[in-house]
């Protein structure tokens, strides 16, 4: 430390973790969460809200079960509406959690460090809540193992041209993987933990999960293997899923699906919603937990420019659309953009156009980024947004498209939004559950950078 | 156990199903002499003596099923309630040995009884030995005919084990031609309606047959005593020559009795026409196959009224803009509201229903009859273009007065077709086709009044619902409060019956024998096609009841008549008894051609008195699927979407473009179904006559200036579950003096709106290559002008492989330039593939599940691709005057690089050798993206369960051959796969190919204009493929590459040059 006060080299750039910290400090303040903080009336009231909103989408599926996808807003010709806007919607928001992980990890970004953890839930969780749909928007549920290969004794494979195969493929894959490396990752702290506990039911969980860890020498070597391995097999992972997703509409021959552009598209925009996701959970929780010296300005100014970013290739991508609609003078795709500006759904466009593409360029401004609040509102309003992009794309396309005596519209009923919202509760729930039954934020590689910090060395390997 | 037993006993277990076996056996009525053996088992015993005593005491002859019956046994009258014995109720769950033992022994005991619920039934297990041509598992057909207004349809019924399931055409009875309405297709739902009425109520309390007939002996000997002054029989408009020879002869035994008729659909204009022109009743009988020029002065001849399907077909038969010169027929109409037939005119001018009479006038002044009226400018120009026309085709012109018109322009076109040299050629006179032909407003007026004067003491309503149907002024019910006994025979417990102190269940017509004349006069014999479901009766049953024969059977009545008729025939009943079944038709009863002459001169009409032009005018009109509200309970035709409206579940008061923009009525496309399912319209008050009716508007592009149309029919209070408080009703504002068109009322917003479902909203193509369309003129300059302006991809533009077609390749080709747009095609279709109705709700939803739709779209009409709201009525433009209609029937287009196929996740929807997109039910989990994916929107999907799997009744209608969808699956049109597979069966067996023709899709069967084709294309010579080969033939938006093998020959409207110019 005190060569670095020596050198008196201008620090160019804050630190990913506020000075004054051990190894002990770090250890003891993320683990206090899970170990010794007691509840507290914001986290009761919180888990009891989610909860009884997690009932309400049981009760929503059950009157689904029960009576059919009839009870939604759908009809012909929009055959998809909510259960699919959230489905990709939700997909999306499980992005960021991987990208920071997997692809930040391979490329050495130091300050992934604090956010990696709880983004990773937060994917598992989104794609837990995404999982449901494809499930839910089925016509007959319990017929859905149709879509699996299993070696039925009539010899009947599914249909591998359908991009809904492919899906159920991408996502569960996605899925796999990053439980895997979210569990591999957890091995450290969760043997931290084992080792802190105090009560014996702790002990006995915590002890189960860490598979006997003990921190040799041997044991790290391997977790570092393992963890490089799943990273860079996580990677493509990333960008393949939704690919994946975007194919079910590109290769469909609807106006407005029908596109090449939407893989990368589809892609940029996940992780632009996934980022805005983790702002919109990062900056509650490091307030309420008070880890804001872990979870610095300087991580969600970081997170801001990558959403910066992103958003702007998503403007590139409705910008292509929108061009492609003229140059090619297809008629259907022009009158399909002709539909988005003009149509009865123009609201939801202009509304989409104000919250992925204006809205965020206040992120030039480097006050914006660093003002919390402001970030957390913008946060939201980009989740909004990138929910609209989906809207936009799955209902209004289908609305109009090549016979015009069977244009209609869509109108979300009340279980259309009891099960959205429901999800959400979900989402919620597991989140407050999980902020309170693992570490928030990994202990071990925050020890790792207090290492880095007391040594004055960002870029150290 | 004895044969005999065992039968009874197998005859139980069977069920109701196995009565309707039947059929074959209904001739020997009455032989129940073998039954009364089992009575010794029956705890009560039968007091013989009472019997006779009882017998004694009955005067005439009696009829009755057994002697139970005869000694009004209590038992037996609770059984026959009860249909079956006391246990019959425990077989629905399962029974231990103990308790079947028990119910087999008591089924035994009883099954002499329950043998005898039904009159014509002898033998008792069906199948035992297999009746002769019938095979388990194959249809027979029957031919019959159904009886409708002043016409009847002949038609074969396609019957499984017994059970009618769909009703086709019959080519030999000269009202089908082998095609039919939607209304006659829809009718068997009407057999197997679960709110029919089952059996004879007194007061609303059931009562047996025997006990009305006794009833009825009691009355007619009361009656009789005044020979019948107090006397009073109401029918419809009667084309049975039975029904009409009993009733004659009724009126023989009450001398001073009355026939009354009413048909509430059907104006007295034609008859009194025909009398003020020849001084007598005549049917009229239109040849249009001759006809080159047709004016239609509001006709709707294509659509509705008697012999309209042959109509039909012989005015699409001289549509073709291939054949020689001029060979193509011109169709002018004049109409106040938009029908079919307006809207497959080559020039149509909507014009007020008060302004045709000046119309026809001026038009036969200009043939050189009458004296010259004014006219407004471009009427004028329409009439000058349309009476040269008329001229230059003298002799095969043909002009057609509606149904609704005044008795002045039906004499007018009279005039006019003499004038122009058309009698005997495109149209010819005969003997009227009712019985009677009688002013039903007089009748029924006089009816009222003698009721009123307190003169009617006993009053027979056969069918026919006055009480919800009669002009409002009437005031039917007070009057018929004042009957002393009426007896209401109906198939509903209606608005009527309620007021009757007698109801008696009406059989359907494919549960009785009867007889109807069709519209040129044929005859043709109604045979059932199954025992009654209930214990219902014909008008025949009343009409004997109240004879000197009481309990005659229709049968008996039928072939009495036949057998006096058959003297003047060359026939007698008992040769031809079988060939007239058979044929449908009774050999040599159509009507000889007459030639009444001519005694009217138009110059002696009264001067006219012309209404102004703002005033506005109300027409009353049936309406184009429920009618007159007979069939307001029948949920396929409530579905329906109405021809030109395309509005389900509701009538509304269609109001012009125009009318509607200075009124503000306003539309609203709600978010929920949107353009293809829900649209909010005004709700207006329209006081007319003094009495006030509240209603729905709708706007209806090329309806005439300032004329309001109600549709009657709906607003039933007592029509059954599907039918009741539905739309408004109309009969509320209509009174005798305005029987077809009101003057003077008001309509007025009230601001509330209403939500109308509206299956089809949008009318404008959006430039797209949907709907083909040019004049002759422009055809012959351009044969291929519908695949102009277009891309057409390369065929082999695939990712995949093409799929090779070795054997067959079913196709279907739909020629724009004959459909009418008349929707017997979706009925057809849902009464073969058991579609489900779904209800307004779901309809408001944009769920309906027609596997054929009828798009109506209006060319030249402003689009949203020129502006932002254009494509509906929101937005009044000039255009919308006037718009030239035109209809597509879309099925699925069986693509040969099916976008649904690609996508379906569990292949589901398959390609087939033979090039079908086969659904497999079976594997759908329902993702529904194959409907995203479909450029056609022709899937339609199972959101909640539609289908009735309970009601029983709704079990015997469908067909066994197509399986019943249940919730969550996508279906749609299959080309009728059930019967390729049947044919090609019988191909197979006979070791033959399939011929050319003889696989007919639903569809193309019920076709009245022969617009649909389907057949195999890779046949050169297949009628398909030589229609397919037309240049006129083109695909839907075929730039998509999805090569549908359902494509359409492009409409082509034959315009008078003349008007074109303007």
């Amino acid at each position: 430390m005190s060569v670095t006060q020596n050198m008196q080299v201008p620090r160019e750039k804050e630190p990913w973790l506020e000075p004054g910290h051990t190894y002990a400090s770090v250890t003891d303040k993320i683990a206090s969460a899970v170990l010794t903080r007691p509840l507290g009336i914001g986290w009761l009231a919180g888990f009891a809200l989610t909860f009884s909103i997690v009932m309400m989408l049981f009760g929503a599926c059950a009157w689904l079960f029960t009576k059919g996808v009839g009870i939604w807003g759908i009809n012909i010709p929009v055959g998809w509406g909510f259960a699919i806007v959230n489905f990709v919607w939700w997909i999306g928001i499980g992005h960021a959690g991987t990208l920071i992980s997997a692809i930040l990890f391979l490329l050495n970004q130091q300050w992934r460090t604090s956010i990696n953890r709880f983004a990773e839930a937060m994917t598992l969780f989104a794609v837990a809540c995404a999982g449901l749909f494809p499930l839910l928007h089925t016509g007959r549920p319990w017929m859905a193992y149709y879509m699996m290969p299993y070696p039925s004794t009539m010899g009947i494979w599914p249909q591998f041209r359908s991009p809904l195969i492919w899906d159920v493929f991408a996502v569960s894959t996605y899925g796999t993987v990053s439980l895997i490396f979210w569990f591999v990752g957890l091995l450290p702290d969760l043997a931290t933990l084992r080792d802190r506990a105090k009560t014996k039911w702790q002990q006995v969980i915590f002890g189960m999960l860490s598979m006997g860890w003990r921190g040799s020498a041997r044991h790290w070597r391997r977790y570092q293997v393992a963890y490089l391995l799943l990273a860079g097999l996580a990677t493509p992972l990333v960008l393949s899923v939704h690919t994946v997703v975007s194919f079910d509409f590109a290769v469909g021959v609807v106006p407005g699906w029908h596109t090449t552009i939407f893989p990368p598209y589809f892609v940029a925009g996940a992780i632009y919603s996934g980022f805005a996701m983790v702002l919109t959970l990062a900056i509650p929780m490091r307030a309420a937990y008070g880890m804001e010296d872990f979870i610095t300005r300087r991580h969600l100014e970081q997170m801001a420019k990558v959403m910066l970013a992103t958003g702007l290739i998503v403007a590139y991508g409705y910008f292509i659309e929108f061009f492609l609609a003229f140059y090619s003078q297809n008629k259907f795709d022009f009158f399909m953009t002709e539909q988005r500006l003009h149509g009865p759904y123009r609201w939801f466009y202009y509304a989409l156009i104000l919250c992925n593409i204006l809205t965020p360029q206040l992120l030039w401004i480097k006050k914006v980024r660093r003002n919390i609040a402001a970030l957390f509102v913008i946060s939201l309003v980009i989740n909004t947004g990138m929910w609209l992009e989906r809207f936009v794309i799955v209902v209004i396309s289908l609305t109009r498209d090549f016979m015009p005596s069977a244009w209609g519209r869509y109108s979300a009923t009340v279980w259309d939004y009891a099960t959205f919202i429901g999800t959400l509760g979900l989402f919620t729930m597991l989140m407050f559950l999980f902020v309170r039954g693992l570490p928030a934020i990994a202990i071990s590689e925050m020890r790792e950078l207090v290492h880095q910090e007391s040594h004055g060395s960002e870029g150290h390997q | 156990m004895s044969e005999h037993e065992h039968e009874k006993q197998l005859r139980i277990l069977q069920g109701p199903q196995g009565q309707n076996a039947a059929f074959k056996r209904r001739h020997d009525h009455g032989d129940h002499d073998d039954e009364p053996e089992d009575l010794t088992v029956h705890k009560h015993r039968l007091e013989l003596a009472a019997v006779r005593e009882k017998l004694k005491n009955k005067s005439g002859k009696q009829y009755w099923r057994t002697l139970e019956e005869l000694s009004e046994d209590p038992h037996f009258t609770e059984l026959l309630h009860r249909e079956f014995p006391r246990h019959a109720s425990e077989w629905d769950d399962s029974v231990d040995r103990r308790d079947f033992l028990k119910l087999m022994g008591a089924s035994l005991a009883l099954a002499g009884l329950a043998g005898c619920g039904r009159p014509d039934e002898t033998h008792i297990v069906p199948y035992v030995k297999q009746p002769d041509g019938l095979v388990l598992g194959k249809p027979n057909f029957y031919a019959t005919a159904m009886p409708f207004g002043a016409d009847a349809v002949g038609v074969l019924v396609e019957s499984h084990e017994g059970r009618p399931t769909k009703i086709e055409g019959n080519p030999d009875h000269p009202s089908s031609l082998g095609a039919t309405s939607a209304i006659v297709q829809a009718s068997i739902l009407n057999l197997y309606d679960p709110d029919r009425s089952q059996t004879v109520l007194e007061g609303g309390e059931i009562r047996a047959w025997s006990r009305f007939l006794d009833v009825a002996q009691e009355l007619a000997t009361s009656v009789k005593a005044t020979s019948g002054a107090n006397f009073r029989i109401l029918t419809g408009t009667v084309t049975s020559p039975t029904l009409a020879w009993q009733l004659k002869k009724l009126l023989t035994l009450y001398p001073q009795a009355k026939w009354h008729q009413w048909e509430p659909a059907v104006s007295d204009g034609a008859r009194e026409g025909a009398k003020l022109a020849f001084g007598r009743v005549v049917n009229t009988v239109y040849v249009p196959a001759k006809a080159d020029v047709i004016l239609s002065l509001d006709a709707d001849f294509l659509m509705s009224g008697p012999g309209h399907i042959s109509y039909a077909r012989q005015f699409a038969r001289r549509r073709s803009p291939d054949g020689a010169k001029d060979s193509m027929t011109r169709l002018y109409v004049v109409e106040p509201t938009p029908t079919v037939t307006g809207s497959n005119a080559d020039h149509k001018l909507p014009m007020r229903a008060c302004d045709i009479e000046l119309f026809a006038r001026a038009l036969a002044a200009k043939l050189g009859h009458g004296s010259a009226v004014s006219l407004p400018a471009e009427v004028e120009k329409w009439l000058a273009a349309a009476a040269s026309d008329l001229e230059k085709a003298r002799g095969s012109s043909l002009v057609i007065a509606g149904e609704q018109q005044s008795s002045a322009v039906h004499a007018l076109a009279h005039a006019i077709n003499a004038a122009l040299g058309n009698t005997g050629t495109t149209l010819y006179y005969t003997e009227p086709v009712e019985a009677e032909p009688a002013n039903q407003l007089d009748s029924l007026r006089d009816l009222c009044a003698d009721m009123d004067a307190g003169k009617v003491d006993l009053l027979l309503i056969l069918g026919g619902n006055p009480a919800y149907d009669a002009p409002h002024d009437f005031d039917f019910v007070s009057k018929l409060k004042k009957v002393h006994t009426a007896v209401h025979l109906s198939p509903y417990f209606d608005e009527t019956s309620a007021y009757c102190q007698w109801h008696v269940s009406e059989s359907h017509y494919l549960e009785s024998w009867s007889d109807a004349r069709a519209h040129d006069g044929t005859a043709s014999i109604i045979q059932p096609l199954i025992s009654p479901l209930y214990y219902t009766k014909s008008a025949h049953d009343i009409a004997a009841a109240f004879s000197d024969k009481p309990g005659l059977p229709p049968y008996e009545a039928v072939r009495g008549y036949w057998t006096e008729a058959a003297a003047k025939l060359a026939f007698t009943v008992e040769s031809g008894w079988r060939k007239w079944l058979n044929d449908g038709v009774v050999t040599g009863t159509k009507f000889a051609p007459i030639a009444p002459a001519l005694k009217f001169d138009p110059a002696s009409l009264p001067a006219f008195s012309s209404v102004p032009p703002e005033q506005v005018e109300y027409l009353f009109r049936p309406d184009p699927t429920i009618y007159d509200g007979r069939f307001a309970n029948n949920g396929w035709l409530q579905e329906l979407p109405k021809p030109v409206t395309k509005l389900t579940w509701d009538n509304a008061a269609l109001v012009s473009p125009r009318f509607a923009q200075k009124k503000d009525f306003a539309h609203k496309v709600m978010a929920r179904g949107g353009e293809h399912g829900q649209i909010r319209t005004a709700v207006v008050d329209i006081a007319l006559n003094g009495s006030k009716v509240t209603a729905a508007t709708w706007t209806l592009p090329g309806q005439a200036e300032n004329t309001v149309v109600l549709h009657l029919g709906y607003g039933r209070t007592r029509a059954g579950y599907t039918g009741t408080n539905k739309g408004f009703n109309a009969y509320m504002v209509r009174t005798s003096k305005t029987l077809w068109s009101a003057l003077g009322g008001e309509i007025t917003a009230t601001g509330d709106d209403y939500p109308l479902a509206c299956t089809q909203y949008h009318f404008n193509v959006e430039a797209r290559q949907i709907l083909a369309n040019a004049s002759l003129d422009e055809y012959k300059k351009n044969p291929r002008f519908a695949h102009e302006g277009f891309e057409e991809p390369q065929k082999d533009n695939s990712l995949y492989q093409a799929f090779t077609y070795p054997g067959h390749a079913w196709g279907m080709a739909i020629d724009l330039n004959k459909c009418n747009g008349c929707n017997a095609c979706v009925v057809a279709c849902q009464s073969e593939n058991n579609i489900a109705v779904v209800g307004k709700d779901q309809v408001l939803r944009a769920r309906e599940m027609h596997w054929i739709r009828i798009d109506r779209y209006y060319i030249n009409t402003p689009s949203s691709t020129d502006g932002h709201h254009a494509g509906d009525t929101t937005e009044y433009s000039p255009a919308l005057d006037n718009p030239q209609t035109h209809f597509q029937p879309v099925p699925c287009m069986q693509c040969e690089n099916a976008p649904c196929e690609q996508v379906c996740p569990v292949g589901a929807t398959t390609h087939s050798a033979e090039g079908l997109n086969d659904m497999v039910y079976n594997r759908c989990i329902g993702t529904r993206y194959c409907s995203n994916n479909c450029p056609y929107k022709v899937r339609r999907f199972n959101f909640l369960r539609f289908q009735d799997w309970e009601t029983p009744q709704f079990k015997l209608l469908r067909n066994p051959e197509v399986t019943v969808r249940s919730r969550g699956v996508m279906e749609k049109c299959t080309y009728c796969v059930q019967r390729i597979n049947n044919r090609r069966i019988e191909a197979e067996k006979q070791n033959r190919p399939i011929r050319d023709g003889e696989i007919v899709t639903a569809c193309e069967a019920v076709c009245p204009s022969e617009a649909i084709v389907f057949g195999d294309i890779n046949d050169p010579n297949s009628k398909v493929a030589k229609l397919k080969a037309q240049q006129r033939n083109y695909a839907i938006n075929a730039e998509l590459n999805a090569r549908p093998r359902t494509t359409y020959l492009a409409a082509v409207r034959n315009p008078n040059a003349e008007l074109e110019k303007a």
